[in-house]
């Protein structure tokens, strides 16, 4: 364990998700799940396609309800029921379909649901493309488009706009899901940078990808999920990534993998 | 995400090669092509119909005429804007403005009276206008909670509302007609009474100019404040200069609509004034219905691109989710948009009945269509998100001129259905055409 690890392990921390779960209909998605997430860590939360991590994100972010289990944030038991509770707490989600309305252009989007407004509640267009060309300068500084629709945006930028949205509002815990799916290699290392940059801040992240070496590179913890149910919570210095790729696809801990199965991934 | 922005084409640039410098100065005005194209659609609309009828259509009896009959479709379109942009439709304009209209005229003559406030009481008939406003509101607003908070389809609930509001229209009169209204109601459908006159018709110009001049100037300061690039002054200065001609040649050509000769003689001869040879000429000026087109497209157009509103509005249309996951209200965005409509509805029939005097059982019968085709000839999509408020009345006023000027030129009526519809069908393959075209933007 390091040692920065073990210091956070003494904190409360910023966000406790107990005993989640989710049903549609009889599908479990999310199956007693614990997770938890300390300041300036970052907790990469993997698993296959359906294990349930989007799903068990979006109770966090407001876009679902838990049908049991708990939330804490700061220690506090709390409840999230939309999206603007979730806002209400700190709590930013950049999601894997970015969520931005199409027809309306980057301030627009940036400030969705959280306009600047004159003292006659007229929507403040200035003060809005200011501060969204403050924060793109920041995240995409070639970006110039701030009057386009965002529809005409190419995927970096479109993902660039995601971002801002969320870093603007002071996120304290911010979610990623799949953050460098739609993106080059420069786009790539250029959110991987903005994460360790944002985790040196004191923000909390958790972290969704597909991608085992993002996780690796980037995250303190990881969590693994399968089939709606948590594998297990792993110091990212304590595995290797044919440990937690074994508990991606077998859905069991290093240790409770018998011999045969791990031969058989080989293979 | 550096390299990112250098490969995104500049606009429409790689396939056009054409007058590019032409080109470059429309964009700097930052005009909408799109709006401009269709004012000069209905120019030629117009011009064409003139010409057709041996240079006698275009004369400001006919223009006034042509305008006050679109006034009730065109301020209906404006809300048909919003509910189609967030992905419903309303199918019970029509309707709403069928029982509005019965519900002004039972009160002016019927109801009130009976409270004690008859139609000689002066302010009688704006008692019946604030509750015939407040009965299109709730109306639409019971609408907009059947769709926005029960799930139940707009396209299910404004048919059920097409088909019970207008039978309502019987069940309210008992099938009768209904008229005689309070003097100063009629005028709000225009005509000789209803037309401001002509100071107040400079007056109007008047403001219209200082607005479009003070708003050119406050945007300028603003973004200059912010550092933000700004048009360049010529641009600036050749907007304002068409605002105000347009602000001032619309008053002149309203003031050149004089009072039928026969009213006028009637006036010189009341007034104890002596004709002068060739008729007494006083100048009309707006009447009531134009200047309400005026006014709920301007407050139309504030609530869509200037308030939190019309904002969700659009974002709601270019991707329901999105909207939801930012945290917006969506049930009650939607709701509000229905009482809007409803609203515009009940002011669209206070033109109506006012002009008849009245209220039949018909009133408002198939503007749902007109509300519609108007919004889409206008500019609106009915893939959410896209459509402006001003293109949507310029649409109304395409689709009346087609009408009108058909009928000028003695095409009987079945035939101008045919073409409407032709119409209608040709503007939106032309617009569908063209957005295809430049969606690669």
């Amino acid at each position: 364990m390091s040692e920065a690890v073990a210091a956070a392990a003494e904190r409360v921390p910023l966000v406790e998700m107990r005993n989640i779960r989710v049903a549609f209909g009889g599908v479990r998605a999310v199956d007693d799940v614990s997770l938890s997430l300390y300041p300036g860590e970052v907790v990469g939360l993997v698993g296959g396609n359906g294990a349930g991590k989007s799903t068990l994100i979006r109770t966090l972010s407001g876009a679902h309800r838990a049908d049991s289990g708990e939330i804490l944030i700061d220690g506090q038991p709390q409840v999230i029921g939309n999206p603007r509770d979730a806002k209400a707490f700190n709590i930013e989600c950049i999601y894997q379909t970015l969520a931005l309305a199409d027809n309306i252009n980057a301030p627009g989007n940036v400030f969705l649901g959280r306009e600047a407004t004159t003292p006659w509640w007229n929507l403040d267009d200035g003060t809005m493309e200011d501060a969204t060309r403050k924060v793109m300068g920041r995240l995409n500084p070639n970006f110039k488009r701030f009057n386009s629709p965002v529809q005409s945006l190419s995927g970096g930028q479109r993902q660039a706009v995601a971002i801002a949205r969320a870093v603007y509002f002071n996120a304290r815990i911010l979610i990623m899901d799949e953050p460098t799916a739609a993106l080059g290699p420069a786009e790539t290392a250029q959110v991987r940078d903005l994460i360790r940059q944002l985790k040196n801040e004191g923000i909390g992240i958790f972290l969704i990808s597909h991608d085992i070496h993002d996780v690796f590179d980037l995250s303190d913890r990881i969590s693994v999920m399968y089939h709606g149910r948590l594998v297990g919570t792993l110091n990212k210095d304590d595995v290797t990534t044919d440990d937690v790729l074994a508990m991606i696809i077998l859905g069991k801990k290093p240790g409770e993998a018998t011999r045969e199965e791990l031969e058989e991934l080989r293979v | 995400m550096a390299d990112a922005m250098t490969s995104a084409p500049a606009s429409g640039q790689e396939s056009n090669r054409g007058p590019r410098r032409f080109r470059g100065a429309v964009a700097a005005t930052e005009v909408d092509v799109r709006l401009f194209g269709m004012l000069f659609a209905l120019a030629g609309i117009l011009l064409g119909f003139h010409i057709m009828s041996g240079g006698k259509m275009i004369q400001p009896a006919n223009m006034v005429t042509l305008v006050v009959q679109a006034s009730g479709v065109a301020i209906m379109a404006t809300g048909m804007v919003l509910i189609i942009v967030s992905r419903n439709i309303d199918l019970s304009v029509g309707s709403i403005v069928g029982v509005v209209a019965m519900s002004y005229a039972l009160l002016m003559t019927d109801w009130l009276p009976a409270l004690g406030l008859g139609l000689d009481s002066p302010f009688q008939w704006l008692v019946a206008l604030a509750a015939g406003i407040g009965i299109g509101a709730l109306i639409g607003g019971f609408q907009g909670f059947l769709i926005a908070y029960v799930g139940i389809p707009s396209f299910i609930v404004t048919l059920g509302g097409l088909l019970s509001l207008r039978g309502s229209v019987w069940l309210l009169s008992s099938g009768a007609a209904v008229s005689g209204l309070h003097g100063e109601f009629r005028k709000i459908g225009g005509g000789v009474l209803g037309s401001i006159g002509e100071t107040a018709t400079w007056l109007v110009a008047g403001v219209a100019c200082l607005a479009i001049i003070g708003l050119i100037v406050y945007n300028r300061r603003q973004r200059q404040r912010y550092g933000f690039p700004v048009r360049p002054m010529w641009a600036e200065v050749l907007l304002g200069a068409i605002g105000c001609a347009a602000a001032i040649g619309l008053s002149a050509f309203a003031n050149s609509n004089y009072l039928p000769p026969g009213l006028a003689t009637q006036f010189a001869v009341e007034n104890g004034i002596t004709e002068p040879p060739g008729g007494l000429k006083i100048p009309l000026g707006f009447p009531w219905p134009i200047l309400l087109v005026m006014g709920v497209t301007l407050a139309m157009t504030f609530l869509a691109i200037r308030r939190r509103f019309g904002r969700y509005v659009y974002a709601y249309g270019g991707n329901p989710d999105a909207a939801e996951l930012a945290g917006i209200n969506t049930r009650l965005t939607i709701m509000k948009t229905f009482i809007l409509m409803g609203v515009l509805c009940a002011i669209a029939a206070a033109i109506g009945s006012a002009r008849l005097n009245g209220a039949t059982l018909d009133v408002g019968q198939s503007d749902e269509l007109y509300v519609i085709a108007a919004a889409v000839v206008g500019g609106t999509s009915f893939a959410g998100g896209i459509g402006t408020i001003p293109g949507a009345v310029l649409g109304a006023f395409v689709m009346q001129s087609l009408a009108y000027g058909l009928s000028f030129n003695g095409v009987n009526s079945p035939t101008q259905n045919v073409v409407a519809g032709i119409v209608l069908i040709i503007a939106v393959g032309f617009d569908t055409y063209t957005r295809r075209r430049g969606s690669t933007r």
